[in-house]
């Protein structure tokens, strides 16, 4: 628990003592640690086990069953490409396998310079404008694999400026 | 609770309301196949549909462990229907698990082998993938193999209700799905204490203890002089891997099995026992006398030592720095008994038989060494012993009755037997402090207050002449904790604590023979709830024959003290028979 700043460490116990009257307070920390960080560590897990009085392994248990949640830093954009049995038939496997091409990563990882992290989704209910793809929140209706390239350098040169 | 009416197999039956099936039909005489065989609090999720049947009133087939009976109902076991589903559902554990039973050391004791046979399961009936499987051998005490287990949580279960601890945990999901503890570490990179309690509970060979037969019969080849010294808790239990009722002792027996396996000295580890209560005696005395920390707390149970420096580090000064019995003997025998025998202890091979897969790991500690020899070298369960005997061909049930060795050490009294349930260090250490401080015997030697074979909390005043002195004693972590946590806080009223790792104490230790209803056919439907006490009785029976029953009348020990050791807690006695602790960071970082 070394690497830990104390700030850090004050914030994950306050985030804690939101939900301490809850019977079942742990999804809310969690979700609140990830919105908050964008991961949730090993360290950050033992935190709210001393807390909370949850054991280790089940909040880890928690952590890797919900994909929401992350065990490892996500990038500045996080693109979301929906995978679920429309998005599935209408091609989404192209799309996803062009964003893997261009930016040299699996599925569940982020690139080298923290700017993308590619994620995998199951259905997120919007099967009618198939295939969906979402990147932080913006939803990108219909992609193809064609329009991936001009998408990621909108991102890129976004990400450069800001 | 009220009877109601039910049929089972068109025969009427009057069960209790508010039962399971499973357990109604088991009441009328219906053992339904199923891997609930343990199941004992520990698992009521239903999940591996193995014990399906067909109940009036209900969709489909239900699983008779979770599904409760009602008025009316007709349940039908043995239909076409009911088999075949059972049986798939076997099938379909066994098409992700790995096969190699011959070589797999649970076998005998495979509740998932056991109803497969049950079921007529079929070999790859549902052949297809297999999920990524790991293979965790780090650790000196136990050893985890995915490839094994089918996910039944029972191990998750106990973790938690003994220790409150939780090491294990449903890791990741669907297929990817393990049970392991955070980060699929392995037990050595996890506050995990090594008790074993997960292994007692896995119905097949998914949780192991670590075997060190290996290194024994390397010993022998290597011509080491290779002694065995066995724990007073291996006696009450390891008859049950012989067919003998729970809770016969079989003292004699295991004595002549030992030497028929080749070993130079088999030696009672009780004497070792007598010896830690002369030292720890001693240093509750001091304590108590010149102001030392208080309350101390025993330190035999290895599972707890580590409970202490992983949770407890602020703590340590509270535990007597006496080492374990087992590694007091072992210390023994390297110094003395090879001195006397013009053995150079490098020579000298000890084996330990334990109820224990803590300490295992105890003896690789650096801090159970003298001179860099370690005090013991191999440790093996009750249940590796088992193995060792049976695979050299001796019937266990007609081997002699044979006393221990006793040449220069090994001679015991009742006070070391006891050693081996919850509350009996805490009983031999006081009928030793009171002789010290009275001058005269507790009447009557027993001190019940202490007594018990459950987990939980017990404590007790004894008047030691005018001196008050307060005790508690605890068993598994959840309630050790209780007591721990007054300290810190510094609240404690107590003077002397004694804490085992495993509910109950040694008898229950994580190296004990399975306690498996279903192949036990012959014990009565509660063994459960009562092989603790049966196996604690065994003990307390043997205190009560033996003549003498206070370590400090035990002839060899006074012996050792004059001879060698000197006194107790003196320049020697620290050298070899104490040690000390270390806090520890319990998810190190792992390179």
């Amino acid at each position: 628990m070394g690497g830990l700043k104390a700030e850090a460490v004050a914030q994950i116990k306050e985030i804690c003592g939101r939900y301490k009257d809850e019977n079942t307070p742990l999804m809310m920390i969690l979700s609140d640690i990830q919105n908050e960080y964008g991961y949730i560590p090993l360290d950050v897990q033992e935190i709210v086990s001393q807390e909370t009085g949850i054991s280790v392994a089940e909040i880890y248990g928690v952590v890797t069953f919900y994909s929401f949640f992350s065990l490892t830093p996500k990038g500045k954009y996080v693109i979301g490409c929906c995978l679920g049995t429309a998005c599935y038939v209408k091609g989404a496997q192209n799309v996803i396998d062009k964003f893997s091409e261009i930016l040299k990563i699996k599925p569940g990882e982020t690139t080298a310079d923290g700017l993308f992290t590619l994620d995998a989704l199951r259905c997120i209910g919007a099967c009618g404008i198939a295939p969906a793809v979402t990147i932080n929140g913006t939803v990108y209706p219909k992609m193809s694999a064609g329009q991936v390239p001009d998408v990621l350098a909108h991102y890129t040169k976004e990400g450069a400026t800001a | 609770m009220a009877k109601i009416n039910i049929k089972i197999e068109g025969i009427p039956y009057q069960v209790e309301a508010g039962q399971t099936i499973l357990e109604a039909a088991k009441a009328c005489g219906y053992e339904i196949p199923s891997l609930c065989t343990y199941n004992h609090g520990e698992c009521n999720v239903g999940s591996c549909r193995v014990c399906l049947v067909e109940a009036t009133g209900a969709r489909g087939l239900v699983a008779s462990c979770v599904y409760p009976v009602a008025e009316g109902m007709e349940i039908r076991i043995g239909s076409p229907a009911a088999v075949e589903a059972r049986r798939h559902s076997v099938e379909l554990l066994l098409s992700n698990h790995n096969k190699n039973c011959q070589q797999c050391e649970k076998n005998g004791h495979c509740e998932l082998l056991y109803v497969a046979q049950l079921t007529g399961a079929r070999d790859d009936a549902f052949a297809g993938a297999h999920s990524e499987t790991y293979l965790d051998q780090v650790a000196p005490g136990l050893v985890r193999d995915t490839s094994k287990c089918i996910l039944c949580g029972r191990c998750v279960e106990r973790c938690k209700n003994a220790h409150g601890l939780g090491i294990l945990g449903f890791e990741n999901r669907g297929f990817s799905t393990i049970v392991s503890p955070a980060e699929n570490r392995s037990f050595a990179d996890s506050p995990c204490i090594q008790c074993g309690q997960c292994v007692n509970v896995c119905p097949t060979g998914a949780l192991m203890e670590h075997s060190e037969i290996d290194k024994i019969d390397a010993a022998f080849k290597a011509g080491k002089h290779v002694i065995a010294q066995a724990a007073p808790a291996v006696r009450a239990a390891l008859g049950e891997e012989f067919g003998y009722p729970i809770g016969t002792p079989v003292t004699g027996k295991m004595a002549a099995a030992m030497r028929r396996l080749g070993f130079e000295r088999v030696y009672d580890v009780n004497f070792g026992a007598d010896l830690t209560i002369m030292e720890e005696g001693t240093e509750l005395l001091k304590r108590l006398t010149e102001g030392g920390v208080l309350p101390m707390i025993t330190s035999c149970s290895p599972g707890w030592v580590n409970y202490a420096e992983y949770n407890y580090g602020d703590l340590l000064p509270h535990l007597s720095s006496c080492k374990s019995p087992h590694q007091m003997q072992g210390a023994i025998i390297k110094a003395w008994w090879a001195k006397q025998n013009n053995i150079d202890p490098k020579d000298v091979f000890v084996v330990s038989v334990m109820p224990c897969t803590a300490k295992k790991f105890e003896k690789e500690r650096e801090q159970e060494k003298v001179d860099g020899i370690p005090d013991v070298d191999a440790v093996i369960t009750t249940r590796e012993l088992a193995r060792m005997i049976k695979r050299s061909g001796m019937l266990f049930n007609r081997l002699p009755d044979e006393p221990w060795d006793q040449d220069i050490m090994g001679d015991y009294t009742g006070a070391g037997v006891i050693f081996g349930v919850t509350g009996g260090v805490m009983e031999a250490a006081l009928r030793t402090v009171y002789f010290k401080l009275t001058g005269k015997e507790h009447d009557p030697i027993e001190l019940t207050a202490v007594r018990g074979h459950d987990a939980g909390i017990r404590e007790a005043s004894i008047d030691i002449n005018g001196t008050i002195v307060n005790v508690a004693i605890a068993s598994g972590m959840k309630s050790a904790k209780v007591l721990l946590d007054e300290i810190r806080e510094g609240k404690s009223k107590y003077q002397f604590i004694e804490i085992m790792g495993c509910p109950g104490g040694c008898i229950n230790g994580g190296g004990q023979p399975y306690v498996r209803p279903v192949f036990l056919p012959n014990e009565a439907d509660d063994i459960l709830d009562t092989y603790k006490e049966k196996r604690a009785q065994a003990l307390y029976t043997e205190d009560e024959r033996q003549v003498v029953r206070q370590s400090h009348n035990n002839p060899q020990i006074a012996e050792l003290y004059e001879k060698f050791l000197g006194e107790p807690n003196g320049h020697l006695s620290h050298k070899l028979l104490h040690t000390s602790y270390a806090a520890r960071e319990g998810f190190n970082e792992v390179k």
